[in-house]
This record gives structure tokens, C-alpha cells and sequence, in this order.
């Protein structure tokens, strides 16, 4: 593997770029690994990469359907963030911005994380009431985030529209600066070129049919369309899939995959120097690096694989956008995409162990697994490695939906009155 | 006349000149002329820079695919656009554009840098550096990276202009309106069929605008054009022109854009910029003809150098010779056509050369007659000249060896590397695609929408062949629907179907590490990034694509994808189908925000609710807020007042008289029927069977996880009826709940719901002389303690109006809700705002009633609970009933955690120092502990504006209702603050202040 | 968009109209103070989450009002049917034959 920096690019450039190696090489299963994660996103490769790094675990397949990073995590908005409310939550996505601070020279790869800081809109009473709640429980958790009037927000990204006698005013923001944004793609690659320099095999287009059991109910490895793989533990990050592969164990879980639509504009110079939220109004933009306007929408209602979605939401996605940045309704949407989105009720992520003896979940992020990307796989290989969770990861059970202890960030946020 | 233009050619006005600017110089086109036509027919081809290295640019297409002209286009003030294609952009008199990506000028740009120092930035260079020092990315890389990046400029005014949006059904709907579309069209329409005939050009008629030389059954093509167009609308077709279809969405719904303005001198009034249409077709006949591809090769980029076609469209369509020298380079018959055009029109063809060695002989002969030169079996290996293309460099191959150099001098240079068909939104339907060897394209396979995909979006290249698929097609969708469907036939005359073969990048003899030989035009990705992405190990087109930045330009890969993947292809040593097409995203071009958003913007961005009192309201100057779609009063300050100060008078004067506070935006639900008890029983934690018709009680409803959802008071009316209140934002939220209890699990029960929010505008008195003011107007029913005593209804008259009244109270005082017809409402508010004179009555809003339900301890769902709070937590479990088997979260109340000690319950707290807390303080018990702190809870309601001594607040505490008189510490960025846990209830426990 | 066909009205009308309703067929326990956690959470939260035909739940919201049960391929959002609430389970065999 070439190392990455500018003496070896500028050595390359010199000899025409044709000395660089393959970032990872195409990996034909064997019979026996140690762990097989299934699912080659950030999740599962970073699982991997951790795995290797930092376990010493490095008999490691990682298996996808189709090519490594092609699902959610090279088709999402790259918000990162972790001014969330309640502290399990907080405390999960701030260790993944503790590790994003230092990726890219982690693993030599330049993942583009970009502290521009998240700005949340909020346009009514019961906003500013739950977004101070968030403010003060992340202050005292040390996670910073902080309120700003109406005039501060416009101040720190000038096309929000404050007028105060706009359907929705701006009646102030929560503002975390740490937060940010990277580049989506990079990190899939940069976990998979590090964990296959350190010996993880990385299995594209092979699909994982079905998870098979020993007679004592533990797992013995997978069936994939390149024949039985023998695993000794089997470690599941598929997304939108999860509930399917799951289901081939026993394992029922609380999931409803859901399509998300998200568009990004014509690439313009710089107009938008943060990432702005306004779940009132349900708009999320940021500006890429290459000048496009990056926009969330929502998720349509049903279950759905298609990766279609309708147009009433892009609609309603891009009203939301004019409505909050006014000088914006002349831009033009260059593109649009779906994605599914694996939703739990309570829209908190389930990683550990599950019922089955050596089969680990990590399964549930809804709309907002990117940034949890190297905590989520941080402490999943450590699941994975001990059996048994990470301290951070402890709360987020398949149990507590029995137990009733959910971790409700959508329930706390989303009530009005 | 200018320099470029050919008379007698186009279907310009050349009569009707148009003046226009491009980066403030004046220049003249004529009426239907393109920007970039315009621009070619005073000879200026240099119209941007590119995106990477700044590399000088022209129009390399003429249509909508353009990846290089986009160019800033201006109407005053607030209607400015960025990335505009310069060869959509009609021309009018007054249209200001300008050039984008460049400083200080287009001519000479210093961001040129990048181009000499192009073998730094290969593809994914970002990736592998800027990683040291740390600190640097976000201050110094990432900012310089961000303002190279992103061609034009935001704009930065209010969009002054309107967007329109409509619904359209019909049987069939053809995207474009080519010979295919158009055979297509008369083919069902003929049949009776609702025909719509869309496309995205000023005018219909796709290739034959193009192709003036060919001949439809006995008429010259144009002449067949404008019969038959009058034809089709006889027949009731619909065709809309400068009508883009975007996307193709589930169910045969197709998004169109339809521009009304943008080419029109003068804005007409009251009409929109653009209109989205929302199409629901029973069938779909797609006909986007194919896009022609590049060739691939050092200097293909340089101005000058463009597609062979499009110089055709330029000429025939525009009457603009794109050059007077111009050079051949061809792997596709197609572009000898074009060769031929333009030597008739005038032009010098200094040679056509041709990648193949065998062409057919009579496009030979045709040559030599008009005296071109052809090179065969030739590949080009480089262009020459700084802002225009003055040089070809062209090599013969021979058994796979590149033979020596000959420079052709030119002006330009047009190329052609076959066609490629236009598979777009029939791929937006996830329709499957075939790999074709032969003619190196995709073809499509399958759908699963009612669609058919017919003429050169098929692969069939030539006007005969389109006419005669697109009758064909037309024949099948009318059958689909029912009809027989005729056959027609068409007769062509001098149609040019042509054949090719599909390129990588040319074969070359000089350095292929340092060819800039470009792919994707605008991202500047060249064939040799490609290879690069290959050799790190991208192995799928996805992760070529977007390791490289190929196909993600503004014309999304409709010049670059084929050509990019038949690079990878070969780097790969794969069969195209092995490597994968990327999938093509809607919309088909680049969309304006304002057509999606449409009517909604502004105050019309959502629905505003107002109740029948609301201008009553605003007239007073009330302040008001949004609370779910409704708009409420939250105060109504008197001149020099601030919230405080007017929320502070609202609350003393109902609490030492009366106020009144419209209610109408409360949820309410009217259920009735034999079973309407049992329903409520099994609905609501309370029991319901021993209240007696005429009283009222506050409801809690749960889910079935045993969390608080909603509440309000509920008032049986009949034995068999219960009018049903709810939250204001929680009203459709409770009856779809209810309905899906009752239609789904309960079907046993004989009950009707009904949403009566609307119906009844809702009036409240409250203070001690609310009965005294509405015991006047009351018939029916006394207003004593005795008569009519707290948690009462009746039906009566109130002021003449049938009214349902109910005696409740969410401040604490005699309190009285008055529910009239909903028209009403602001009759009845007159009438006791007038009576209430006497008693100094004052108007409240939203945020006085919060305070003064505070001060009683009434919680507010979603305020004082954040759905993880159970009635136990909220000091509710007086409102559970214990001995009902069974209602919605008795059983979700049993689970563990429910159960568990310690949970967070609803106190009050009083601060040690008389200070008011922070909604949404956290809450210690520790509060010297060192962060991350432990926190216990967190304060939902707090105020200082009401009527008790000090500031109080509510707040969810750890075990609290445990802990009555101890302290616990609220740590603020300045200060921590103590305050001691209380009961919650504030104001009057006794509830004497609620006797009359 | 999704058109939905309600089997109430007996009509074919654009998304809009409904709203979604989840899994069908998952009944509440008759005796809920009877089931155990685990059954309870069954009801309350897992899901099948087929890719392929699922039984699921719509709701004409703004029509009719009625909750009515379909199945859709949630791989290509086609509608193989829509049903009364209450009707069984239609055979899912019967339907994709007739899909193809």
C-alpha cells in the first residue's frame, strides 16, 4: 500500500500516476473466518478496520451484494453531528465526532470531516423550549452546542431568511460547532483500504443468503451465492437489509425500511458555509466542496426497497428550502436519489448482541447513520471482539423493546401542542 | 448580416435582430437564436472555463446535454441564474449574460494555474493529501478548494417571480416530439386517444429541425413538419413545447417542466416563470432520441472542437457556419452528413478523417464530388491553438501502429463518436438494460411501468426508421388501451441512417500519461483518470464515476458516461455490462428550485389555520404563534409593552376578574353511539361508565406502550355521546388513533367518530367574574354551584346561539368554555367582549393561559411530557382506572422499565434566590460533580410573569415525587441555581378559587 | 406517486389521499394483561419488513376514512391488491401468478 501524502503524490505525478496500488484488492471468499460481517458500508468496513487495529482480529471477511460503499453511505446528506438529547445517544455520537476529528490521518485517507458546524432552526415556542433542553443536557455532557438569536443565526449563515412575519419565523438556533460534514465516499474507502492492508478480505458482489446455525442454536457461518462461508462469529450491518438477513437466524427485529430522498443543486462558488437544520420546516442543506447545495427531504411513508420515492416530497423538500433560504428558489436541482432507510420505533440504533450466541446486530440508524460512522463501528467491534458491548454502546439493545426503556429521541423532540 | 451567418439557411428571423450582452459587450443574433448561436454567428466559440484547471471553453453541443457554455444569464433585478447552457438560453432584446469560473477575465484567467500543474490534481487527489497539519484542512485547504470549485455564482435576491403547478391526465404521453414522437402521436391520437406531445425545444419536431434535406411522403421535411403538427392538434393532440419531462415517478406519473417566460423580452403579467406539471398517463411512449459522443483525445476540448451534429443543428436550425474551415474527425457515417451540409453552405471541409477503414463508398464518392479530402483509418492525436482550436494533429494506424503526424489547419474541428441512446427516464422507471456489442450501447429491456421506448432511444439511427418505430409504438399503446390501432406508413426520401463503431480514447503515438484527452468535459476528467481510478482498484463504474468526478457535472454523464465506461471497460479487460452503467437520476436536466416549490412559498409555504376570532385578534395587535398549522393569539400587548409586561396584566386581570381566551383551535372529536361508554373505557386510562350525562372529566390517553399521548376534558352529553377534546396539534393525530382502535381491533363496537374541531368555535371565560358576565346570556341553565357545579355540560343557548357549554377551568379560576356553531364564534366573542366592560375583561393569549396552568399544576403534553412519561410519572394515576381489564397502555404501563424505581416524575421547583430557571435547564443533584454530569431531569415549565410571589417551575425529576422539600441544583453557564422540589400545584390547592 | 386502490370506494386514487398504516394482520392480544413482555413487544414492535409482497395497512384519510389492508412488492411499490379490513389473508401465490 502507498503511503498517502503529498511527497508520493507529487513522486507519482512526475512518473504519470502509474505506480499507485490498488487501495484494496478483490478478495475471493475462503472457507473459514473468524468474523464475517455482512455489509461492506462504513459501518461493516469500519467494524472491520477496528476489528484488525485495534483487536488483532484480522481473519475478517466483509461481504456485500453489491460494490463496498454503495448503499446509504455513498448516498446520504454527510451531516455529522452530536448535539443529540438524551446521554446514551449523546454519548454514542460524540465519541464518533471524537473519532472523525482524527480520521483521515487514522487512516491515511483524506476523508474531507469539515468542522463548519451544525445550525438547528427553531420556528416555534416548543422548538426553542426542546432545543435549549438539548443545549443545556449537551453542556453539561460536554458536548458543546449553544443558542443563538434569531440574528446571530443569520450572522453565522447569511441566506436564512429571518423575517419575523415569514409562515414559519426563525425564533433562534442551536448551534454545534464541532459538527460538520465529510466526504461520504472517502471513508468507505479509507476503512477498506486499511482494513484490507491489514488483512481483512473484502468480498463485493457476493450476497449473503442466509445465516446458518449450529445444532446448539449458535451461529456456523453463511450461505452466499459463492457457496458456505464458515465464520465462527457473524456480524450484521446491512442496512436497509438488515431485517431480511436476520430473519434467515429467527432474529425478528423492530424495522421498517423506509425510502429517503435526497438532491443536491448545480455547483455554485461558495454561498453556504454551514449545515443548517430546520425540522420544523423539514429542511437540511449544506454546501459540498464542490459547490452543490446538498438537501435532505423525508422519508416517504411506506416500506419500500425501490429506491424511488415520490415527487409530493421533493416538493415539499424543496418549498421547505425556498421558504428558509429565499434567494435560493432561482438555483436548479441537479440531481435526485433514494436510499433505505431501516427505522426503529423509538429512531435509535440497535448494536449488540442478539439472541442467537455469536451473531452481533448493528442495524436501525434511520436517517442519520453517517455520522455515527466510526463510533457505531468503533464500539461494534468491540462487541464483536469481547462479546459483549462497549459501555457507549450498552443501552442500545434489541432488549429494551421488551424492557420498555427506549432511547426516544424522536419522542422527545416531536410533540407539539 | 454576421460574419457566421448563412443565409438562407435556419429557421431563424434574421429580419428581427436581437441584441443581448455576454460579459458586457453588446452583440447582435436574431429572433430563435440560442445564446451560443448567437455567439458562433458573431465567431466568438470561447464561452466558459472548466471546472478543475480553468481550461478555455466553447459550446460543444447544441442542446441541452451542453457541458461547457453555462454562462451567468440576467434580467434585472432579483432574476439572476447561474449554469445556464448557453445553447438553451434563448435570446431577447436586453438579456444580460455573462461567463462564470474565471478571474480577472475569460480570456485570461489565473486559475489557468491548475491546467499546467494538472498532473497534481489527478483524480482523487484530495484524497491522498491536505491531511497535514490537521488544523490546516478546515482553515486553509477546504476554503481554497471550496472557492475554486463550483462555476457560477449563487444568486443572492429574492426570486421576484411566480411558479404554477398543474394536474393533467391522459391516455397516452410522448417524450419528444422528433419523427418519432410525432408518428407516435398521430398513431394513437388517430385512434381517439387523449395525446399529450412534449418537448423540451421551442419548437416540436426533434432530427427533421436538423435534417431540412429529407422528404416525407412527397414533402420536403419542414413543410411535412408544420402540416403535420397542424394535423396533430386538429386531432386534439396537446403539444407543449420548452416542456421538459424531468422524472418518471411510480404509476405512470410523469414530472414536467414547462417554461413560460424565460425566452420572452418583455414579462407578460400574471404569468408564471415555469410550470410543473404532474401527468398521469395511461401509457407512456418515450422517444428521446440519442445524444452523439465525443471523441476522446489530447485537446478535444479546445474551442472550436464540438459535436459534428450539433455544427449540423448549428447550421440547419440557426443558419450559423460554426467555422469556415472546419476539419472532420468521425468514427460514425453520421458526421459526413455534416461535413456535407457545411460545405454546401459554404464552408471550406479542409478533410474528414475517419477512425475506420472501411466507410461506406458512396459517402466516398459524395466527398470527392464536393472536393473534401478523406483520411481513413486515422486517429487524432492532438489539437492546437490557445482560445481557439487552429490545428488538428492526425495520424494514420495501420495493423494497430500509429503512423506519422500531419497537421490539418481549421477552425474548428467537429467530431462525432457515435450515438448514444437517451435511456433516461426509462431507466427512472428501474426498467433493465441490454448490453448491445454491436453498437457498443445500451438498449432498453423491461420495464415495470405501462411504457413503451421506441425510435433512437431504442437504437435505430435514421428518420425512416423513427417514423416508421414510432407508428409501430403509437399502434401498441393505442392497442394496450383498447383500440385496434391502424398501421401507418411513411415514405423518405435522402434519409441518412448511418452506421459507426465506439471508441476509448484514441489510439495515439505521443505520451498517453500526458494526454489531456477529456471525457468528462466540464469536471475535466480525462481517459487517463479513469485509468488511474482502475489501477487503485475501482472496479465498478460506480466507484469510477465517483472517484473521478465523471458523469457528475451539470450534464450528468449525457457526453461522458458511455465513452467513460467503455475506458474503464477496457482498463479493466471487462465487457461494459460487467463494469455497469451508473444509474441515471432524475431530473433529466438541471430543474429550478421555484417549479418544485410552486405556490408554496411565503405565506402560502403551508397552511394557516385561523379560527373564526383570528381577525378579531390581529386587529387588537395581537402577537401571534404557529402552533401546528394554526396561528394562535399569544398575546395581545398594549402600545409600549413587551411579552413580559402584557403576559404579566393578562394573567393579574383574569386572576382578580376575567378573561377570555379563544379555544377554538383545541381538538375535538364528537363520539357517539351504542358502545360509546365501552369505547371511552377502553380508549382513555379513566373510567367512564359511572359519569352521568351532563358532567365532564379530564381524559388521559395513552399508547400502547403505556406512554402519555394526549389529554383533555371530556364532557358526556347524552348516555350514548361525548364531545371529546383534545391538544391543539394533537387532534388528527387522536382520531386516526381512535379510528384505527376501532375499525381494526374493536369492530365489535357499535361507535361513530366524527372530527368537530371546525365545527365549533370555542369560547373561554375564566376568573372570579366569568359567571357573573355570562349568566345573562345563558337559557337553559343556571350558572350556580349547585345548578351547574365544576366539571359540568350542558347543551343551552348562549346569547341566542345554540351553544354547548362546559364549565372547566385550565387556570385554576371559575372557568367556563363556550362552544358555539364555528361561524359564530366571533359573534358571541363580540357580545361578551362588550357585556365583560364592566368587569374590566381582558383578552389572553396562548402564553398567559400556560402561565396561569402552571401556577395550577395542569400539565402540557408535549411541554411537561416528551413521550417517555407515564400518568404515575406525571402524578396522574388518579386518572388510571385500576379496575378496568384492559384500555390502550394498561398493559404497555406493566413493562419493566414502567415499573422501575427512579423514574423521572413531574414536581414543582421554587429557586432558593427568587430567579426564574430556563425551560429546558438540566437538573443535578450533584452539582459540584465534574462533567460529564449526572443528570436527573430537566425543567419543562417555568415562569415569572403570574401572580405568585416568585418564579415557579415544573420540571421532571429523578424520584421526585419522593423528595418533596429537598434540594436540587441547576447548573448555568454562569451560575448554578438551587431550588427546592415542591408539589406542583401553586396557585389555591384547595380549589376554593373555583367555587362560584 | 402511488396509486391506491380503496376498497371502500372502489376507487383508484393518487397517494396523497392515504396515509400508511404499517404491517396488517398483526392483531392486538385479546387479553393483553395476560401476554408476556416478550409477546407485547412482538405486538408493539417487530416487523417483518419483507422485501417482496407485504401485507400492510392504509388508511383513506382523505376519503372514506377506513383502514383497509394491501399487498405491494416493496421492490417494485407495485400494488398486487387492496382488501377490507377483516377479510383473510389472500393467497399470496394466487396473486403473483397473476403478475406474471
Amino acid at each position: 500500500m502507498t503511503r498517502f501524502n503529498a511527497f508520493n503524490l507529487l513522486k507519482n505525478a512526475m512518473s504519470g500516476h502509474k505506480n499507485w496500488t490498488e487501495q484494496w484488492p478483490d478478495s475471493q471468499p475462503k472457507s473459514e473466518y473468524d468474523v464475517v460481517i455482512v455489509g461492506a458500508g462504513g459501518h461493516g468496513l469500519g467494524a472491520a478496520y477496528y476489528l484488525a487495529s485495534q483487536h488483532g482480529i484480522t481473519n475478517v471477511a466483509v461481504i456485500d451484494k453489491g460494490w463496498l460503499g454503495g448503499g446509504n453511505t455513498g448516498r446520504n446528506t454527510t451531516i455529522i453531528r452530536s448535539n443529540y438529547l438524551y446521554d446514551e445517544s449523546q454519548r454514542l455520537f460524540d465519541h464518533s465526532v471524537d473519532l472523525w476529528q482524527g480520521l483521515s490521518q487514522e487512516l491515511n485517507y483524506n476523508v474531507m470531516y469539515s468542522n463548519r458546524g451544525c445550525l438547528m432552526l427553531a420556528h416555534t415556542v416548543h422548538d426553542v423550549q426542546s432545543f435549549k433542553r438539548h443545549v443545556h443536557a449537551n453542556r453539561l455532557n460536554g458536548v458543546d452546542n449553544r443558542w443563538l438569536t434569531p440574528e446571530e443565526c443569520k450572522e453565522y449563515c447569511p441566506p436564512i431568511n429571518i423575517a419575523k412575519d415569514a409562515r414559519y419565523p426563525v425564533m433562534g438556533g442551536a448551534l454545534q460547532e464541532r459538527a460538520g460534514t465529510a466526504r461520504h465516499d472517502a471513508v468507505a474507502w479509507g476503512y477498506a483500504r486499511g482494513a484490507a492492508a491489514r488483512g481483512v478480505d473484502i468480498i463485493q458482489n457476493c450476497a449473503v443468503i442466509a445465516i446458518r446455525r449450529n445444532a446448539d442454536g449458535s451461529v456456523a457461518g453463511v450461505d452466499t451465492e459463492k457457496g458456505f462461508i464458515k465464520a465462527k462469529k457473524v456480524a450484521v450491518s446491512a442496512s436497509g437489509h438488515n431485517s431480511m438477513v436476520m430473519a434467515t437466524a429467527g432474529v425478528r427485529l423492530p424495522l421498517e425500511s423506509m425510502p429517503l430522498q435526497a438532491l443536491v443543486s448545480e455547483p455554485v462558488k461558495p454561498i453556504f458555509p454551514c449545515v443548517v437544520m430546520s425540522n420544523a420546516v423539514h429542511a437540511y442543506c449544506s454546501q459540498s466542496d464542490k459547490g452543490e447545495l446538498v438537501i435532505g427531504s423525508g422519508t416517504d411513508q411506506y416500506v419500500s426497497y425501490s429506491q424511488r420515492g415520490g415527487l409530493p416530497l421533493i416538493e415539499h423538500t424543496i418549498a421547505a428550502i425556498s421558504e428558509v433560504f429565499p434567494i435560493f428558489n432561482r438555483m436548479r436541482m441537479l440531481r435526485k436519489w433514494g436510499g433505505i432507510t431501516d427505522n426503529t420505533p423509538d429512531r435509535s440504533p440497535i448494536i449488540g448482541k442478539t439472541p442467537v450466541p455469536n451473531l452481533y446486530i448493528n442495524c436501525g440508524w434511520g436517517t442519520g447513520g453517517f455520522k455515527a460512522t466510526p463510533g457505531s463501528a468503533h464500539v461494534f467491534a468491540h462487541t464483536i471482539a469481547k462479546d459483549e458491548p462497549h459501555p457507549i454502546n450498552a443501552p442500545f439493545t434489541l432488549d429494551r423493546f421488551r424492557t420498555g426503556r427506549l432511547i426516544d429521541e424522536a419522542a422527545a423532540a416531536a410533540v407539539a401542542h | 448580416m454576421s460574419q457566421y451567418r448563412v443565409s438562407g439557411r435556419g429557421r431563424v428571423d434574421t429580419a428581427r435582430p436581437v441584441t443581448f450582452t455576454f460579459d458586457g459587450k453588446s452583440y447582435r443574433g436574431a429572433q430563435g437564436d440560442t445564446v451560443a448561436s448567437a455567439l458562433l454567428a458573431n465567431g466568438v466559440h470561447l464561452m466558459g472555463r472548466s471546472f478543475k484547471y480553468h481550461r478555455p471553453r466553447g459550446a460543444i453541443a447544441a442542446g441541452s446535454e451542453e457541458p461547457n457554455a453555462l454562462i451567468g444569464t440576467r434580467r434585472g433585478s432579483g432574476r439572476f441564474e447561474p449554469n445556464t447552457r448557453a445553447t438553451v438560453q434563448e435570446i431577447w432584446d436586453g438579456l444580460e449574460t455573462n461567463s462564470q469560473n474565471k478571474f480577472p477575465s475569460l480570456k485570461f484567467d489565473v486559475g489557468a494555474v491548475n491546467d499546467a500543474a494538472y498532473m497534481l490534481f489527478s483524480a482523487g487527489f484530495y484524497y491522498k493529501t491536505f491531511m497535514w497539519p490537521r488544523s490546516f484542512w478546515d482553515k486553509v485547504y477546504e476554503p481554497f478548494i471550496r472557492a475554486a470549485a463550483g462555476l457560477g455564482v449563487s444568486p443572492i435576491e429574492e426570486d421576484p417571480d411566480t411558479y404554477a403547478s398543474r394536474n393533467l391526465h391522459c391516455d397516452v404521453l410522448i417524450v419528444g416530439a422528433g419523427p418519432t414522437g410525432l408518428a407516435a402521436a398521430r398513431a394513437a391520437a388517430v385512434e381517439g386517444l387523449r395525446v399529450v406531445l412534449v418537448d423540451e425545444n421551442p419548437e416540436a419536431g426533434g432530427t427533421l429541425l436538423s435534417e431540412p434535406q429529407a422528404r416525407i411522403d412527397g414533402k420536403a421535411a419542414w413543410d411535412w413538419l408544420a402540416a403535420e403538427l397542424e394535423a396533430l392538434k386538429a386531432l386534439g393532440v396537446k403539444i407543449m413545447t420548452r416542456t421538459t419531462a424531468i422524472a418518471y415517478y411510480h404509476q405512470n406519473m410523469i414530472g414536467l417542466v414547462e417554461k413560460l417566460t424565460d425566452h420572452l423580452p418583455k414579462l407578460p403579467a400574471d404569468t408564471p416563470r415555469e410550470r410543473l406539471w404532474r401527468v398521469r398517463s395511461k401509457q407512456v411512449v418515450l422517444a428521446q432520441g440519442a445524444l452523439e459522443k465525443p471523441l476522446v483525445f489530447h485537446g478535444n476540448d479546445r474551442p472550436g472542437v464540438m459535436l459534428a451534429g450539433s455544427a449540423q443543428t448549428f447550421l440547419n436550425r440557426y443558419g450559423v457556419l460554426v467555422g469556415k474551415r472546419p476539419v472532420i474527425l468521425t468514427s460514425h457515417d453520421s458526421a459526413w452528413y455534416a461535413a456535407f451540409d457545411l460545405q454546401d453552405a459554404g464552408a471550406k471541409v479542409q478533410a474528414i478523417v475517419d477512425t475506420r477503414a472501411d466507410v461506406d463508398a458512396l459517402l466516398q464518392s459524395e466527398a470527392r464530388a464536393r472536393g473534401i479530402a478523406v483520411k481513413l483509418s486515422h486517429t487524432a492525436t492532438a489539437t492546437s491553438g490557445r482560445l481557439r482550436v487552429s490545428s488538428l494533429r492526425i495520424n494514420p494506424v495501420a495493423g494497430g501502429t500509429v503512423g506519422a503526424a500531419q497537421d490539418i489547419r481549421c477552425d474548428a474541428v467537429l467530431m462525432s463518436g457515435g450515438w448514444t441512446p437517451s435511456l433516461h427516464l426509462f431507466s427512472h422507471t428501474k426498467g433493465s438494460l441490454t448490453w448491445d456489442d454491436d453498437r457498443t450501447t445500451f438498449l432498453p429491456e423491461k420495464t415495470p411501468e405501462d411504457c413503451v421506448i421506441a425510435g433512437a432511444s431504442r437504437g435505430l439511427w435514421g428518420i425512416g426508421a423513427a417514423l416508421a418505430d414510432g407508428a409501430e409504438k403509437g399502434r401498441a399503446v393505442a392497442e394496450a388501451l383498447g383500440k385496434t390501432g391502424a398501421q401507418v406508413a411513411y415514405a423518405i426520401e435522402a434519409d441518412r441512417p448511418g452506421t459507426g463503431v465506439s471508441h476509448k480514447e484514441l489510439p495515439t503515438d505521443l505520451s498517453a500519461g500526458k494526454a489531456k484527452a477529456f471525457v468528462d468535459f466540464q469536471n475535466d476528467v480525462t481517459a487517463k483518470d479513469l485509468r488511474l481510478a482502475v489501477r487503485e482498484g475501482m472496479r465498478s463504474i460506480e466507484h469510477v464515476k465517483r472517484y473521478t468526478t465523471n458523469g457528475m457535472a451539470t450534464d450528468q454523464g449525457k457526453m461522458s458516461n458511455i465513452n467513460g465506461l467503455n475506458i474503464a471497460s477496457d482498463a479493466l479487460g471487462k465487457k461494459q455490462p460487467q463494469v455497469g452503467l451508473t444509474t441515471f437520476r432524475p431530473p433529466y436536466t438541471p430543474t429550478s428550485f421555484g417549479a418544485f416549490a410552486g405556490y408554496h412559498r411565503g405565506e402560502h409555504f403551508e397552511v394557516t389555520r385561523k379560527t373564526n376570532i383570528d381577525s378579531w385578534a390581529e386587529a387588537k395587535g395581537a402577537v401571534f404563534e404557529p402552533v401546528g398549522q394554526w396561528r394562535r393569539a399569544r398575546y395581545f400587548p398594549k402600545p409600549g409593552e413587551d411579552m413580559d409586561t402584557a403576559v404579566r396584566r393578562e394573567c393579574a386581570a383574569t386572576r382578580a376578574s376575567v378573561g377570555i381566551f379563544d379555544a377554538s383551535t383545541l381538538g375535538k372529536i364528537e363520539v357517539v353511539g351504542p358502545d360509546a361508554v365501552e369505547f371511552m373505557n377502553r380508549m382513555y386510562t379513566n373510567p367512564w361508565t359511572k359519569l352521568a350525562p351532563g358532567r365532564c372529566r379530564y381524559g388521559l390517553l395513552l399508547g400502547d406502550d403505556g406512554y402519555i399521548r394526549d389529554d383533555g376534558v371530556i364532557g358526556r352529553m347524552t348516555e350514548d355521546r361525548f364531545h371529546v377534546t383534545t391538544t391543539t396539534g394533537g387532534a388528527a393525530r387522536v382520531l386516526n388513533m381512535m379510528e384505527d382502535y376501532l375499525q381494526t381491533e374493536w369492530s365489535d363496537l357499535n361507535v361513530w367518530l366524527t372530527s368537530t374541531t371546525e365545527h365549533w368555535s370555542t369560547v373561554a371565560l375564566n376568573g372570579p367574574n366569568a359567571a357573573k358576565l355570562l349568566a345573562p346570556f345563558v337559557e337553559g341553565v343556571e350558572l350556580t354551584e349547585e345548578a351547574f357545579p365544576h366539571m359540568s355540560c350542558v347543551e343551552c343557548t348562549v346569547a341566542g346561539m345554540p351553544a354547548r357549554l362546559f364549565r372547566v377551568s385550565f387556570t385554576g379560576e371559575i372557568g367556563f368554555e363556550v362552544n358555539v356553531p364555528a361561524h359564530l364564534g366571533q359573534k358571541l366573542w363580540d357580545i361578551l367582549w362588550e357585556a365583560g366592560q364592566q368587569y374590566g375583561i381582558t383578552a389572553y393569549g396562548t402564553e398567559t393561559m400556560h402561565v396561569l396552568r402552571a401556577e395550577k399544576g395542569y400539565i402540557i403534553v408535549g411541554q411537561d411530557t416528551d413521550g417517555t412519561v407515564t400518568p404515575y410519572d406525571a402524578g396522574m394515576g388518579w386518572a388510571v382506572g385500576k379496575k378496568k381489564p384492559d384500555f390502550v397502555g394498561m398493559r404497555g404501563l406493566a413493562r419493566p422499565d414502567l415499573q422501575a424505581k427512579n423514574r423521572k416524575q413531574l414536581v414543582g421547583l421554587l429557586t432558593e434566590d427568587g430567579s426564574k430557571l430556563e425551560e429546558g435547564a438540566q437538573i443535578v443533584f450533584d452539582p459540584k460533580q465534574a462533567i460529564p454530569m449526572t443528570m436527573v431531569g430537566h425543567v419543562t415549565s417555568s415562569y415569572d410573569v403570574g401572580t405568585t410571589d416568585q418564579p415557579i417551575a415544573l420540571a421532571l425529576v429523578e424520584g421526585g415525587h419522593g423528595k418533596m422539600g429537598e434540594t436540587v441544583y441547576i447548573p448555568m453557564p454562569d451560575r448554578t441555581i438551587a431550588a427546592k422540589i415542591t408539589a406542583t400545584v401553586f396557585v389555591d390547592p384547595e380549589n376554593t378559587r373555583l367555587k362560584i | 406517486m402511488l396509486l391506491i386502490h380503496c376498497p371502500y370506494c372502489n376507487e383508484t386514487l393518487p397517494e396523497v389521499e392515504f396515509a400508511y398504516a404499517s404491517e396488517a394482520h398483526i392483531a392486538r392480544p385479546t387479553r393483553p394483561s395476560e401476554t408476556t413482555d416478550e409477546d407485547w413487544a412482538e405486538f408493539l414492535f417487530m416487523r417483518s419488513n419483507v422485501k417482496g409482497p407485504l401485507y400492510e395497512r392504509w388508511r383513506h384519510v382523505h376519503g372514506c376514512g377506513r383502514f383497509f389492508n394491501a399487498v405491494r412488492d416493496t421492490v417494485t411499490d407495485k400494488f398486487l391488491t387492496t382488501y377490507k379490513a377483516g377479510e383473510p389473508r389472500p393467497d399470496l401465490s394466487s396473486l403473483t401468478e397473476g403478475l406474471k
